[in-house]
């Protein structure tokens, strides 16, 4: 029997929920992003019936407004009366819950606490069936876990069925020992239950305030669960008691989603039986109520394909929630007249109109007349018009691209490393321009600065009583507009209140973003280097920003879990991308401009639409938070790097993981595509850059339909031969690469002696 | 199914004491012990927490090292308030101390005197962030500059020396990589490096790029060349390079040959420049010189023992280059001597040899003892001071026989002397009071009377380093000793001196200022008995020395070697180096009239704790410095091939 609570969330709980404690930050920016994200009603939180009574004693008034509904469907009236007089409890607000309630399609399947097996598994099939039908619109499957659940308490009341404490090692150790007596084929598979059903055993010893037994449980049983879960283990083995339970943010992951398990057809029934024969109620529930289980058809996995996969914080994507399309093609180039090669002194001619097209044949598919039909609508999201300079600037990096080297396994590029000195272990971000002349850093002592590293020195624009003197007709009036006196080789800019975690150049080089600790993203101009806006909207400290790749976007993520899209001129987010379980830890800006990518600490990754807000791609198998991301220039491919070492290459189109590129020790905070997508350059807190084949590990694509059809991926073990070189540093971890427009590799740290 | 066994999460808790001890300092007396417990708890849990999200924002701020800023973010976050004060860029210094049954963990804070700081000078401004650029690769090739690692780490170095066959070696690659791809090449191609495990040894082909061939070009002319600035700068770049590695086999080529040639050839000074390239190169941290000992070796000992390294053995200070020699001979037996080499008693068995032959000559001789002093203390005891009676008994032959030569005579006062500087400070320490001179000629002979005065200084002035080492004042950021030579006929000294001499003022006429340096053994091995220098400058006029080792050969008559002990001063000099040409300020203008001159006297002092062993130390003599004096051979070589009587 379950009382349940509906997805959708009525205005007046909106408010309610707004002035919760900090842990909902994701419940409230879910919600507040509601119109984005398509909703549908799913059970999450069911209240064991035995215990009404208990509930009823308990504090919570969402678990008593839960019973409510219980007596209220079960035609209890009486019981219902007595029980809200007891409560105090207002009616509409009860009627309003009960409403809701009435909309869930899933209450009805709830049997009766006794559980006979039978209409156990009517119930498991007629959950999975129905989410099944219920996940059609696939994005943000996961998101809706937090939108769904108003409060902690009433996840927590999931937790308080009764089972005897001191079975729960018996349980476990039971079906341990039928799953390492199965065949080999399925034990793999099966093998992924271990995880969360020990947290989820352990949640419930722990909830139900049997300490010694939690303990014990977890004693002997965390040894046997896989090494990546190493962190969430020890957030749980530190959680002994009740009232931890309350605010601990991994916790409310582990509640608020479902843990999502693939599982072949075959190992399920085998599994399906064996809890049958065995009564192994507790067991069940626990998979019913807490677990996902995406039951496919054909062969059981092998144990490298499930690890391959495996290790987000709430199992793998469903398969659904990576089907959507994606149009993944680049924007047509804008139309510019690019003076002949051969025009090359006349550099001036450029800003008088040269008369003669000749688009560049290049190696970028994107300049090519016809539309790819992978791309997206050219005004699917709205960009800004090109300006007279963007154009010039589109001319410039024509003219470099013809001069640039291809790149390619015997010819690797030269990697020039930017070093800061005496930075004091203080230095936090590092960005570099398009065109590389200029190179910014934020620090931990809130400053942010900026070099040139071009001859040309940065000036200032001089003040308005001065510019107001300028003969405005004058030839050179933009070079006479700087202020000659302020010219130096680099800029500190002041204003933030925390150390600067991300920052952003802006494509067209007047403008530098920075995010901080203080919880605000400034834009600040490079003409007269002050701050310009400062947009105020995460609570909590920005880990990233990003322009876009034509500018006037960028957005922003941090330890609010929410993902925001900005523009520049607009002081409130234009999108709001809830999902992720935790902290967002970088983003990404697809080359189109249309979709955008976010590496999470829940060790996913996901693929946003702008345009609608929904999620199009999560991505899991990466053992640790995400710190760098990066897009192929084509557009088609997905690089992301994780504090485990490793680089996991992705396709777009198709949802699926490409190849897994080890050898890195350590957290790589960077990655970056040569510009013509030949070579991946990834650099890591190990004080190395290394360079890997990027043509030959997307040559390998298996094409096969059934990978393509279930997303199982055969890596092959081949990434060694795909690295290419490793470069040491002496002891300067890399934090930033960056490829010049001519193909050379530019790399920065600071040294940390 | 776990695919590695890790270290169980801790669920480590706060002693309740603690809560005690907080309690009450908050004035909170009398706390219950469940309190404790539930209150202990619930802090272990909240401080985990905000330690997890410390971390969090450790890894945003790209650093392996978790700050208090970090912390104070974590509580940020929580809307704690954070703690003031706490600024810590290094560890903090909790210190540990236990007594009347209680422990303690507590901060060390140490009196400072107000005026101490206020008459120090004001501490430099931190440096601004600044940017750097250097080429990290060049067309996929690493190029070995200073800026970067080099290119062979000192372990992968040995890994390949040891295990040929499992690693293939960069620079062996397939077909010998062209010039100027060198492990950058290979490195582009390690992945090959699974497939090739099984192969034969592949041809050892050490190509050199031009621009290695050019380096190594001027590093050896610059080595053995005529320009002391030049060979300064060589020194340097041979002893701090990193992308040496390549170059190593040829200059270990280089220097054994040119030590073969010029033994023969007598030249002294050529010796000693390659002795000092031998030097640079053990100095270098990022070599592995393992490999190549098989050459540099022979050299090292040649120039300790060889009958005649200098065309006028009569005049000429070949002694000093014995000396020299025989210290790098200590230092790399400390530094490579293995269970497996044997290093150290392979060449504690050729010394003892050569020193138990009856017809070798005194400079073979002098380079024996030398060689074997330097090994150590232990070394000392066991195979030299027994063989003092037999030594002295020739000594004195020379000495007081008929005249043979002036040679026999200049080599017996040398050995004569080195045998008393070495074995008085270790009987120091081992022989008990009181030291009376007849005893001492009963036990060691003619040497006896000597050996008596000079343990008595050593007695003193290990009493006088005692208070020495508790007033150093300064340290000397260069403990590198050079060994200059001033030798007129072949190369004129001339031009600046080395930058890394040692400088001390010439008008310092008191040995107040005390600087103490190191031994110089290389940085990665930590010198066990850590012997310690204090250098003194005098000026040239200044004759208050006693013992004096002028490597100034051109002009002077002859080694002076004057043992004659002066009631002034209780030091015993041991080394004493003159840098001719100097453009330091020594004014003065010294007896030869012509050269300034300034001296530096390095006394060897026994180091604080040994020294206080020694002062404390009643233990009776050890058998083997008893009166027995003849060792046979056999046995001699059954203790140097012991593990105990090899060095420290």
């Amino acid at each position: 029997m379950a009382a349940v609570q509906d997805g959708q969330i009525e205005p007046e709980s909106e408010k309610e929920i707004k002035s919760e404690t900090l842990n909902d930050a994701t419940g409230n920016h879910a919600a507040a992003v509601g119109g984005l994200l398509p909703s549908s009603p799913v059970s999450t939180a069911s209240v064991g019936a035995s215990n009404s009574s208990k509930a009823a004693a308990s504090e919570d008034q969402q678990t008593l407004l839960a019973v409510l509904q219980f007596l209220k469907r079960n035609k209890l009236v009486e019981s219902a009366d007595i029980l809200r007089r007891e409560a105090g409890l207002l009616e509409e607000s009860d009627d309003a819950q009960g409403s809701e309630g009435g909309r869930d399609e899933l209450g009805g399947a709830s049997a009766d606490e006794g559980g006979e097996a039978a209409s156990l598994f009517s119930r498991v099939t007629s959950a999975t069936g129905a989410s099944g039908i219920a996940t059609g619109p696939a994005p943000s499957k996961v998101a809706q876990g937090s939108e769904d659940q108003p409060d902690v308490s009433v996840v927590l009341s999931a937790y308080s069925q009764q089972g005897d404490p001191a079975l729960y090692q018996m349980y476990y150790s039971g079906l341990k020992k039928f799953i390492e007596s199965v065949l080999d084929c399925h034990r793999a598979e099966l093998s992924q239950l271990f995880y969360p059903l020990f947290v989820h055993m352990y949640l419930e010893l722990v909830y139900n305030n049997h300490e010694q037994e939690a303990k014990e449980f977890f004693e002997k049983f965390h040894g046997d669960q896989e090494c990546y879960y190493r962190d969430d283990l020890r957030v749980l083995s530190g959680m002994s008691k009740k009232e931890h339970m309350r605010g601990n943010e991994t916790l409310l992951d582990f509640r608020t989603s479902k843990f999502v398990l693939r599982i072949s057809r075959d190992s399920y029934q085998l599994l399906k039986r064996h809890l049958q024969e065995r009564q192994n109620n507790q067991i069940w529930n626990i998979i019913q109520e807490h677990l996902y289980i995406d039951i496919f058809d054909g062969m059981p996995r092998s144990k490298s394909q499930i690890d391959s996969m495996s290790g987000s914080l709430a199992g793998e994507a469903k398969r659904e929630a990576n089907k959507a399309k994606v149009f993944y093609g680049l924007l047509k180039e804008p139309e510019i007249e690019v003076p002949l090669d051969d025009e090359d002194e006349e550099a001036e001619n450029e800003e008088g109109k040269p008369k003669k097209k000749k688009p560049k044949k290049d190696s970028m598919g994107s300049k090519s007349k016809k539309q790819d039909p992978n791309a997206p609508q050219q005004n699917r999201i709205p960009l800004p018009e090109l300006k007279d300079s963007d154009k010039l600037d589109k001319i410039m990096y024509m003219k470099e691209a013809t001069k640039r080297i291809r790149l390619g396994p015997d010819n690797l590029p030269s990697i020039c490393f930017y070093t800061f000195l005496n930075a004091y272990q203080g230095l936090t971000a590092v960005d570099i321009t398009d065109d590389s002349s200029l190179i910014a850093g934020g620090f931990a002592d809130s400053t942010v600065r900026v070099w040139s590293v071009t001859p040309r020195k940065l000036r200032a624009v001089k003040s308005a009583t001065d510019l107001s003197l300028i003969d405005k007709e004058s030839e050179d009036v933009l070079e006479r507009i700087m202020d000659e006196k302020t010219a130096s080789e680099s800029k500190i800019l002041y204003g933030h209140n925390g150390p600067v975690y991300g920052i952003s150049f802006s494509p067209d080089r007047n403008y530098l973003l920075s995010c901080s600790e203080d919880g605000t993203v400034r834009l600040w101009s490079l003409q007269t280097f002050t701050c310009l806006v400062c947009y105020k909207g995460h609570n909590y400290p920005v880990w990233d920003v990003q322009f876009s790749p034509h500018g006037y976007y960028f957005t922003s993520g941090g330890h609010d879990r929410v993902a925001r899209l900005w523009a520049t001129d607009h002081y409130q987010p234009l999108r709001m991308f809830a999902g992720h379980l935790a902290d967002i830890t970088c983003t990404r800006f697809h080359p189109n401009s249309n979709y955008l990518a976010t590496g999470s600490a829940d060790r996913t990754v996901r693929l946003w639409d702008i345009l609608n807000g929904n999620c199009n791609r999560i991505f899991t198998g990466h053992k640790g938070p995400i710190h760098s991301l990066a897009f192929s220039p084509n557009g088609k491919f997905l690089a992301s790097g994780a504090t485990d070492g490793r680089v996991l290459l992705w396709d777009i189109g198709r949802g699926l993981m490409i190849e897994e590129l080890n050898g890195h020790t350590d957290t790589i905070y960077a990655l970056k595509f040569s510009r013509d997508g030949e070579i991946l350059a990834s650099g890591s807190m190990d004080n190395t850059v290394r360079l890997w084949d990027a043509v030959k590990a997307f040559d390998d694509i298996e094409t096969d339909d059934f990978t393509a059809a279930t997303g199982h991926v055969h890596l092959s073990e081949n990434s060694l031969e795909l690295q290419l070189g490793t470069y040491t540093s002496k002891s300067t971890p890399v934090i930033h690469l960056h490829f010049t427009r001519r193909n050379l590799l530019l790399a920065a740290g600071g040294y940390n002696p | 199914m776990a695919e590695e066994r890790r270290p169980k999460p801790c669920s480590v808790i706060l002693p309740t004491e603690s809560m005690k001890a907080i309690a009450e300092s908050m004035g909170v007396g009398q706390l219950q012990e469940e309190s404790c417990v539930a209150l202990s708890e619930e802090v272990s849990y909240r401080i985990k927490e905000i330690a997890q999200d410390a971390l969090k924002f450790m890894h945003h701020g790209k650093r392996r090292k978790l700050m208090t800023s970090d912390i104070d973010y974590a509580l940020k976050l929580k809307n704690v308030e954070p703690l003031y004060g706490f600024q810590s860029q290094e560890f903090i210094p909790f210190r540990f101390a236990s007594g009347g049954g209680r422990e303690l963990h507590f901060y060390e804070e140490k009196e400072v005197d107000l005026s101490d700081i206020i008459n120090t000078p004001l501490p430099r401004v931190p440096l601004d962030v600044s940017l750097k650029a250097h080429w990290l690769s060049i067309e996929g090739v690493q190029p070995a500059i200073p800026e970067n690692p080099p290119p062979i780490s000192k372990e992968q170095q040995k890994t390949e020396s040891t295990e040929p066959l499992k690693a293939v070696k960069p620079g062996q690659e397939e077909e010998g990589p062209i010039q100027g791809k060198g492990q950058g090449a290979a490195n582009a191609e390690n992945k090959g490096k699974e497939k090739c495990v099984v192969r034969m040894k592949a041809r050892s082909t050490h190509e050199l790029s031009v621009e290695q061939q050019l380096y190594y070009k001027e590093i050896t002319e610059a080595c053995v060349g005529s320009c002391e600035a030049k060979r300064a700068e060589a020194l340097q770049s041979i002893a701090t390079d990193p992308g040496l590695y390549q170059m190593l086999p040829r200059f270990s080529t280089f220097i054994s040959e040119g030590v073969r040639v010029n033994v023969v050839q007598n030249n002294l000074a050529l010796l000693i420049y390659l002795m000092r390239m031998v030097k640079a190169l053990m100095d270098n941290p990022t070599l592995y010189l393992e490999k190549y000992l098989h050459e540099l070796i022979p050299a090292v000992v040649t120039c300790i023992v060889s009958k005649q390294l200098c065309l006028r053995p009569d005049m000429d200070n070949h002694w000093a280059l014995r000396d020299f020699a025989a210290r790098l001979m200590a230092q790399s037996c400390k530094t490579f001597s293995t269970t497996n080499n044997n290093i150290q008693s392979r060449i504690t068995k050729t010394f003892t040899k050569s020193l138990l032959d009856e017809k070798t000559q005194w400079t073979t001789r002098y380079g024996c003892i030398a060689g074997l002093a330097e090994l150590g203390p232990d070394v000392i005891k066991t195979l030299i001071i027994p063989r003092l009676s037999v030594e002295g008994s020739r000594i004195k032959a020379v000495s007081e026989g008929p005249v043979v030569s002036n040679i026999d005579k200049i080599g017996a006062d040398h050995v004569q002397s080195l045998l008393l500087k070495h074995c008085a400070s270790v009987i120091a320490k081992t022989r008990p009071l009181p030291d009376n001179s007849d005893q001492y000629r009963t036990d060691y002979g003619y040497l006896g009377p000597m050996l008596c005065s000079h343990v008595v200084k050593a007695r003193a002035q290990a009493a006088l380093q005692a208070q020495q080492v508790n007033r150093t004042t300064l340290t000397i950021t260069q403990p590198r000793p050079t060994l200059t030579l001033s030798q007129g006929g072949v190369s004129g000294v001339s031009g600046p001196r080395t930058p890394n001499i040692i400088k001390v003022p010439s008008s310092l006429t008191l040995p107040v200022q005390t600087l103490v340096s190191a031994r110089p053994v290389t940085p990665t091995q930590p010198s066990p008995p850590a012997t310690k220098y204090i250098v003194m400058s005098t000026s040239a006029a200044a004759a208050t020395t006693q013992q004096v080792i002028t490597l100034s050969s051109a002009r002077s008559t002859s080694p002076i070697t004057s043992p004659a002990p002066s009631s002034a001063s209780t030091m015993q000099p041991l080394v004493k180096l003159e840098h001719g040409g100097a453009s330091a300020g020594a004014a003065a203008t010294g007896a030869g009239g012509s050269r300034p001159v300034q001296k530096y006297i390095v006394v060897s002092l026994p180091s604080a704790a040994s020294e206080t062993k020694g002062a404390s130390l009643t233990s009776p003599l050890p058998a083997s410095s008893g009166p027995a004096p003849v060792l046979d051979s056999s046995s001699k070589t059954d203790r140097s091939d012991s593990p105990g009587a090899s060095g420290h």
